[in-house]
């Protein structure tokens, strides 16, 4: 197992290069000279400043020495600076990053648990009204813009029945300590969590019925029922186990979109995150806090890739002992 | 053929979705006449309530420009964008997935990591950057669509073309002397067509989305009107103008599902022993 | 063969018929059969694929599939109509009465439990013993079916064992609640023919120690001359002819019970004369490993697939080569044709070396080796047309299309089907229709060798004979030379003039037809022809 994870962990690491590289080249594409890409475009065009960061970044070097610091400096985790707010990249991204992982781990979360929920009961009641229902509104969510459905949230659930707050991460000047603030948070998190959750679930529930469906035409399903087993243990023990499994893979593949989601969450909901952090560098053009956010993002969902490799790897016995 | 479609007919969910697909298709080609004045155009007061006046039954947005017309005309982005871009990550995604699965070994190896790569990548966000960098256009925005979706198509492919790679009449072809280029075009693309069919009218719904998402964000095309935009330009004013954001996302909505059901049902109509039973 | 007991019956199945859904090509699965079985019994119901006889099977477990049910009779058990019973007392029944086995053993247990467990849970579904004494049981019962090693089976996933061992653990299942009656759908069916002997010793052994009645289904009257008591003889949904083993096996009555037994091949190799023509073609030393797995820290596994092997085949000669499961056979033959590489050798063609020619060069030599595959659904591609799919190779070497359309309709002919057969899709064919218009295909190039890789072994044994006859008169007609390669060796028997017996990749006897059969050197092969089901028998069967 140790073996795995190191092997996983270095082509991880190995990805995460690509990226950065990927990175340093965008920053060349983008049109005008890097430096002015740094200053932020609309921003400070004095000749002066703009000699001063091509000499303190060897922007007249050539290219590949030009990436070869890059690289370095982002092995310090040094992101470079934004000049749009004065302050390093990096300080903004890790300021910001804990309400990212909040807003989505629990939006997973929510999808994870209720949208397999929802996969088995309908294909445990495959045909009938239940399944329809559920099928149905998965379909329905599965083809809603994140955003939209957002916004429709809050006009209903703020604007319209009031319940609970439109947006932010918490109440601005109660200054609530302990408890009351956990509060606080939690009701804020509640609309963004679940419509980002939302979509994910529905993409979850259909994966499971179509799965669980799958599996319970397989052979050793018939074995089960040959035994005497009663159904839903059948259900439970036999097909749930093995259906999951595509799950597993699934949930690994969609962490790379519940971070492109949290953009949009974020953005709508006025969420403190990263996202929301992208978006106001969309809108600066703050190219040197874009690009930071996308490679942080991107090695999040790297480290999310590793967590579900090594839980499949638990889950499925024929991948822990071959391979 | 005439059996096709009888079996695409029995799965009532995909000729609904057939039906809205082809009104969204007409409301799409019919715009220029509906609406003939630019959706950008001030046409009443701003903030007019939906079905106020006959003559704009989806209300006015903030700056006094035309809902429905906005509708009309986004309908035209948002199918050729979804459209083109599925087609340019088909060119991508299916011949490096054939390649890789017919040939394998190293060059299988090497083409993965690279599909892998572009897997792992936020695929959103990667969107979001390149559109940002490379100024939004139409252009950029089908690239940009195009460079995040491929690898799913890729990834299928390889499949579907390893699994057909070892079937005996593959192994048969490669004895009677037939290329590389043969076999591929010949006897493996073919059987493989109702797997990428399925996946293209699932694509185009999901690229429909990415684009949406994308002007939303503010990264539309400036020169055309998108369902997107329009949202985006309603978020601020929800409060007081609900039907701005409300009716661009049905229609966003609507076409998606209409295309996930076509997709569903052709699926089930190419596959006939999977079908799902019951309903 | 075992005395009939003539006990009350314990399960009696009366003018049963199982409705088919419609639109399928006929309305009953089953029609309105019938059988007893005593116990200590055991009944063996034999048929072709489509005769309905898994269908039986499956309305006696109450696990028919989707769509289809039982329309009409009653299915006794000690006299109880299990049609009648609730699906509460069925699953009381299942397991605990009436048990079952399946052809399958690959698929057939969960693929995430350990074997143990699998067993446990039979006792926990009828709600006895506690875990500990289950985990006891099972281990016993484990010891019972003959697995080396008990405990650790019982720890394995099932993937960790072999097909056979598989096999052991679902009777280890079946058994675990000493039902009155078991039910064996095919159970040797994907076994090697050593395997199977050793499974077919153990069913009938625990059937005699627990005085069970067996309902054991097959294809195959060799099985059925060695274990049964009682024979049931099934066509199209119908029980044509019943009796035991000595009235149907040795004086069949209904004309196609006679068909069936006549097609069995005979495992008397005739007396052929050899074959003293020159090789035209000579193997030396044929190697190939196949490496599994290894990546940044595991070394590969190694499979030596094929080790050593030499021969030579002569103009107009039949070499059968003949081997379990894994022993290489198959890939000697994919190595030949080049759609596997092998790692060292010679394969010499009329003098030139095909083993190291690459490219182009690999291209024109390889049309004069063709070959015969196993599939008949999966060797022809369903999107061409048969005419196409035979005239493809003549094209891909210039041959102008409108004269390779025009041959090979006249192949078809020669093969037994119509002209008109080359503008229809393969799926409008039946099996051994198909495997005619593979073998079409394989002499549309005008090969000097064909490899036909067991090209029978998907086919129901009335058809089998045909493709078999066909192969030989077109062998003889077209001066052919044939490496046959199958696991079957009544089949390698029949046709073959020299036969070579490989094992784990080695070659361990080669010699005549009458030498290996009648006088097996090598004590692999004496285990080979031993295994053989219904090999005492045979010479009272017609």
């Amino acid at each position: 197992m140790a073996k795995f994870i190191l092997a996983r962990l270095m082509k991880a690491a190995l990805i995460l290069v690509c990226i950065a590289i990927l990175n340093f080249l965008l920053i060349q594409a983008a049109p005008g000279d890097p430096a002015q890409v740094m200053a932020g475009e609309a921003g400070e065009t004095d000749a002066v400043f703009l000699q001063q960061l091509r000499e303190r970044f060897g922007l007249d070097q050539p290219l590949y020495v030009q990436l070869g610091r890059y690289l370095g400096t982002i092995l310090q985790f040094d992101l470079g600076y934004s000049y749009r707010q004065q302050v390093p990249v990096a300080d903004l991204i890790f300021e910001r990053l804990p309400a990212t992982l909040l807003l989505s781990l629990s939006a997973f979360v929510i999808s994870l648990g209720l949208g397999t929920l929802a996969g088995v009961l309908a294909s445990a009641r495959q045909g009938r009204w239940q399944d329809s229902v559920i099928s149905t509104i998965a379909l329905i969510f599965y083809a809603t813009p994140l955003f939209w459905l957002a916004l429709m949230a809050v006009l209903l659930f703020s604007v319209q029945l009031g319940w609970l707050p439109a947006f932010g991460y918490e109440t601005v000047g109660a200054d609530h300590t302990g408890l009351r603030r956990m509060e606080d948070i939690a009701a804020h998190l509640v609309l963004p969590a679940m419509t980002l959750g939302l979509f994910f679930m529905a993409v979850y529930a259909r994966m499971t019925r179509a799965s669980m469906l799958e599996v319970s035409r397989l052979d050793f399903v018939k074995t089960a029922q040959a035994k005497g087993l009663r159904p839903a243990l059948i259900q439970r023990r036999h097909v749930l186990r093995n259906a999951l499994l595509p799950v597993v893979t699934l949930a690994g593949l969609q962490a790379g979109q519940l971070v492109g989601g949290a953009v949009l969450i974020e953005t709508v909901f006025a969420w403190p995150g990263i996202g929301r952090l992208m978006f106001d560098a969309l809108t600066q053009r703050d190219y040197n806090l874009l690009l930071g956010v996308f490679l942080v993002s991107a090695a999040m969902v790297l480290l999310f890739n590793l967590i579900t490799d090594i839980l499949y790897r638990l889950v499925d016995p024929r991948i822990r002992v071959t391979a | 053929m005439m059996e096709f479609w009888n079996r695409f007919r029995q799965n009532r969910g995909a000729v609904v979705g057939l039906l809205i697909l082809l009104l969204i298709v007409v409301l799409a080609a019919a715009a220029p006449l509906l609406y003939p004045k630019s959706p950008w155009s001030m046409v009443q007061r701003p903030f007019l309530a939906p079905f106020a006046m006959d003559a704009f039954p989806l209300g006015t947005d903030p700056m006094g420009r035309d809902v429905a017309s906005a509708v009309a005309h986004g309908a035209r982005v948002s199918l050729l964008v979804g459209l083109v871009s599925t087609v340019v990550s088909m060119l991508i995604g299916v011949p490096i997935g054939a390649i890789a699965g017919y040939f394998g070994g190293r060059i299988d190896d090497a083409l993965m990591r690279f599909t892998e790569l572009f897997q792992t990548v936020p695929s959103f966000a990667l969107a979001v950057v390149l559109v940002a960098i490379f100024q939004p256009s139409l252009y950029s925005i089908v690239i940009a669509i195009a460079l995040v979706s491929w690898p799913p198509v890729a990834r299928l492919l390889r499949s579907e073309v390893m699994a057909l790679r070892s079937r005996e009449f593959v192994e048969a072809a490669i004895l009677s002397g037939q290329r590389a280029r043969t076999i591929i075009l010949r006897q493996i693309l073919p059987n493989t067509l109702s797997a990428i069919i399925v996946m293209a009218s699932m694509m185009v719904a999901a690229a429909i989305l990415i684009e949406s998402s994308l002007s939303f964000l503010g990264l539309g095309d400036p020169n055309v009107m998108s369902w997107g935009y329009v949202i985006g330009a309603g978020r601020t004013v929800i409060r007081q103008a609900w039907w701005v954001s409300f009716f661009p996302g049905l229609a966003i909505l609507l076409t998606v599902l209409a295309l996930n059901l076509i997709g569903e049902g052709l699926n089930d109509a190419m596959n006939p022993r999977l079908k799902r039973r019951g309903k | 063969m075992k005395h009939e007991t003539i006990a009350k019956p314990v399960v009696e199945i009366e003018r049963l018929s199982v409705a088919l859904p419609d639109g399928a090509d006929r309305p009953y699965a089953v029609d309105r059969v019938s059988f007893r079985i005593a116990p200590g019994q055991l009944l063996c119901v034999v048929g072709e694929s489509g005769s309905g006889k898994s269908m039986s099977a499956n309305a006696l477990m109450g696990l028919l599939p989707e769509g289809v049910r039982v329309s009409n009779g009653r299915i006794l058990l000690d006299g109880t109509d299990l049609l009648t019973q609730s699906e509460d007392a069925l699953h009381d029944i299942r397991g605990r009465r009436v048990a079952m086995i399946f052809q399958e053993p690959m698929t057939a247990l969960n693929p995430l439990m350990k074997v143990s467990a699998q067993i446990e849970e039979v006792f926990e579904a009828h709600g006895l013993l506690t875990p500990a004494e289950r985990r006891a049981k099972a281990l016993s019962l484990l010891e019972e079916v003959g697995l080396p090693d008990p405990p650790r089976a019982a720890a394995s996933f099932p993937f960790q064992l072999s097909g056979g061992q598989r096999q052991r653990v679902m009777i280890a299942m079946a058994l675990a609640l000493e039902p009155q009656v078991l039910i064996a759908d095919e159970p040797t069916t994907a076994l090697d023919v050593t395997t199977q002997a050793q499974i077919l010793r153990l069913i009938a052994r625990l059937q005699r120690d627990r005085n069970m009645a067996v309902m054991f289904i097959t294809h195959d009257f060799g099985v059925v001359a060695e274990i049964a008591d009682y024979v049931a003889v099934m066509q199209l949904g119908r029980v044509v002819e019943e009796g035991t083993v000595e009235q149907v096996l040795f004086n069949p009555q209904h004309d196609y019970t006679r068909k069936l037994i006549a097609a069995i091949p005979k495992m008397q190799a005739g007396m052929r004369a050899p074959v003293t023509s020159a090789p035209i073609l000579t193997v030396e030393g044929l190697t190939k490993t196949y490496r599994q797995g290894g990546g940044l820290f595991s070394r590969p596994r190694e499979v030596h697939a094929v080790q050593d092997v030499s021969f030579s085949l002569a103009k107009g000669e039949t070499l059968g080569i003949v081997g379990e499961s894994g022993s290489g056979k198959s890939s000697v033959g994919r190595c030949l044709v080049r759609l596997q590489d092998p790692d060292g050798g010679r394969v010499l063609l009329d003098g030139q070396d095909m083993a190291t020619l690459r490219g182009e060069e690999l291209r024109r030599v390889r049309r004069r080796m063709q070959m015969i595959f196993q599939d008949p659904y999966g060797s022809l591609n369903p999107r061409e047309r048969v005419g196409r799919i035979i005239a493809s190779g003549p094209i891909a070497y210039g041959e102008d299309p409108a004269k390779a359309m025009a041959e090979a309709a006249d192949l078809l002919e020669m093969v037994g089907l119509k002209r008109d057969a080359a503008h229809r899709f393969p799926h409008e064919f039946s099996g051994g229709q198909r495997q005619r218009i593979g073998i079409a295909r394989a002499l549309a190039l005008k090969p000097g060798i064909i490899i036909a890789d067991e090209a029978v072994s998907a086919l129901d044994v009335s058809i089998q004979a045909q493709v078999l006859d066909l192969l030989q008169s077109l062998k003889r007609d077209l001066g052919l030379s044939l490496i046959f390669i199958t696991h079957d060796l009544r089949v390698a028997a029949q046709i073959c003039d020299r036969v070579m017996v490989m094992q784990k990749g080695r070659v361990v006897e080669l010699g005549s037809g009458a030498e290996i059969f009648d006088a097996p050197r090598h004590p692999y092969t004496r285990s080979l022809i031993d295994a053989i089901p219904g090999r005492a028998h045979e010479a009272r069967m017609i």
